[in-house]
């Protein structure tokens, strides 16, 4: 009886894609067991869940593993049918969803980039990454129109949106102003895009998933430091 | 009423998956074809404003990029024929297969935009994805989506097509029986389908084709 229905979320706490999962578990009202993994001395568990990526997030439902944030999301709606959706009804606003949470990661793999990097490597990340998140300003305003895109009220309206923001972009935010010096997300730029995210900062649940600014600051810095020096090796 | 266009290019294995997602359901659409090299159309870069590539498609006026995300929205718009089994844990591991061969196209096609020592290089490394698809995506299955094809057989297909021409004009080894068993008769089975049959560009355009795709990219390489 203890086995049924039991989740089990492997994570590493700076995880963008591990804190979705987590994040979207909460707002749909899943009970979970959360497991910290240490990427540089992953446990024996999550190889053999993961064989082929070894990476986090695997969800384990019922002892079957999921592997991929966004997979593990799909799974999410389609077997929990209560509480929040994350994906809308509408196909048409599924497939709009999926491009953008997917997008959106992209435009973070580009972050990464700026933040491994410097000087004129650097400055081109930099470009690029603004760029894209013009092109995801343009693309949200014409899925949302009215603007704001948190909805409390509303089920048929998808979380995953604004999970992703949440965890790509409003987690990360304040570290890498502190560590780069760059607004990433510039409330002349990205006007619509700054707005959500300031508003899902607001939302306690969301709130109190953020990782400390101090961690964040700490791990953003050696992590450009054993970047910038294994490429000068 | 067909209401469905393809923005394509008939050399792209990406627009063939929606293409044989249409035929296979049995829906009707109109073909477009688009010069992605050289001129693309101002319809592709308004309707893919962020990627503006294909394939596009479009349903009663509103457009849908990047093929994975096409494939989901044919199958719940249309849910004849499904690819894609009822079971949710199932359906999961459909879907990572499918991220797998979009996350690694690049590993499996590295060998046909290097030679030398990097071609050798390259070739290893498809070598090692392959082996992940014949021994753990594939396994004993008849098809990736099981008994029937499904999604997944749609993402890999172009492994039984393009692979193939593209071995030859690189100077390697195709998916051989010897090597990948499971693979090679999986791809007779794929190519077998009539839908999939009637369905394929025409292989010595695309040798043609994918000759000059390799000299400019190996051009480009050195540049």
């Amino acid at each position: 009886m203890a086995a049924q229905n039991k989740v089990i979320l492997y994570g590493t706490w700076f995880s963008p894609y591990a804190k979705m999962v987590e994040v979207a578990l909460k707002v749909k009202g899943i009970p979970y067991e959360y497991v910290e993994e240490d990427l540089g001395n992953k446990s024996p568990m999550l190889l053999k869940l993961n064989p082929i990526h070894k990476k986090v997030p695997v969800l384990v439902h019922n002892g079957k593993a999921i592997v991929e944030s966004l997979v593990i999301i799909e799974y999410m709606d389609e077997t929990w049918k209560t509480g929040p959706r994350l994906l809308p009804e509408d196909p048409y606003k599924r497939s709009q969803f999926r491009f953008w949470a997917s997008y959106m990661h992209q435009v973070f793999e580009a972050l990464t980039e700026v933040v491994t990097t410097s000087g004129e490597a650097q400055e081109k990340a930099v470009k690029e990454t603004f760029e894209q998140l013009y092109l995801l300003e343009e693309g949200l305003k014409g899925l949302f129109p009215e603007g704001i895109v948190s909805s409390d009220g509303e089920f048929s309206n998808g979380k995953l949106l604004e999970l992703v923001m949440f965890s790509c972009f409003g987690t990360y935010e304040e570290g890498l102003q502190e560590v780069l010096g760059i607004d990433v997300i510039d409330p002349e730029k990205t006007p619509l895009l700054f707005s959500c995210i300031s508003a899902l900062m607001e939302i306690p649940a969301l709130k109190e998933s953020c990782n400390p600014h101090e961690n964040m600051v700490a791990f953003l810095k050696s992590y450009r430091e054993d970047a910038l020096k294994s490429a000068t090796a | 009423m067909s209401q469905v266009t393809v923005l394509g290019a008939w050399s792209s294995p990406y627009v063939y998956r929606v293409i044989w997602a249409l035929k296979l359901k049995g829906v009707d659409y109109e073909y477009v074809e688009e010069d992605v090299l050289h001129n693309k159309s101002d319809r592709l870069l308004k309707y893919n404003p962020v990627h503006k590539k294909v394939p596009v498609l479009v349903h009663a006026g509103k457009p849908i990029a990047e093929s994975a995300v096409i494939l989901e929205y044919i199958e719940e718009t249309w849910p004849q024929n499904p690819l894609l089994p009822k079971d949710p844990h199932e359906r999961a591991l459909a879907r990572f297969w499918i991220k797998f061969g979009e996350d690694k196209f690049g590993a499996l096609f590295g060998f046909f935009m290097t030679e030398g020592e990097q071609q050798v290089k390259a070739t290893k490394e498809r070598q090692e994805q392959l082996t992940i698809l014949e021994e753990q995506g594939l396994g004993d299955k008849k098809f990736f989506g099981g008994d029937e094809i499904g999604m997944a057989d749609l993402e890999f297909g172009w492994l039984a097509w393009w692979m193939d021409v593209m071995s030859e004009l690189a100077g390697v080894k195709g998916i051989e029986a010897e090597t990948f068993p499971r693979l090679h008769a999986w791809i007779q089975r794929f190519k077998d389908i009539p839908t999939i049959k009637e369905h394929l560009p025409d292989r010595s355009a695309m040798l043609t084709y994918f000759k000059g795709g390799r000299a400019i990219l190996l051009a480009s390489a050195k540049s």
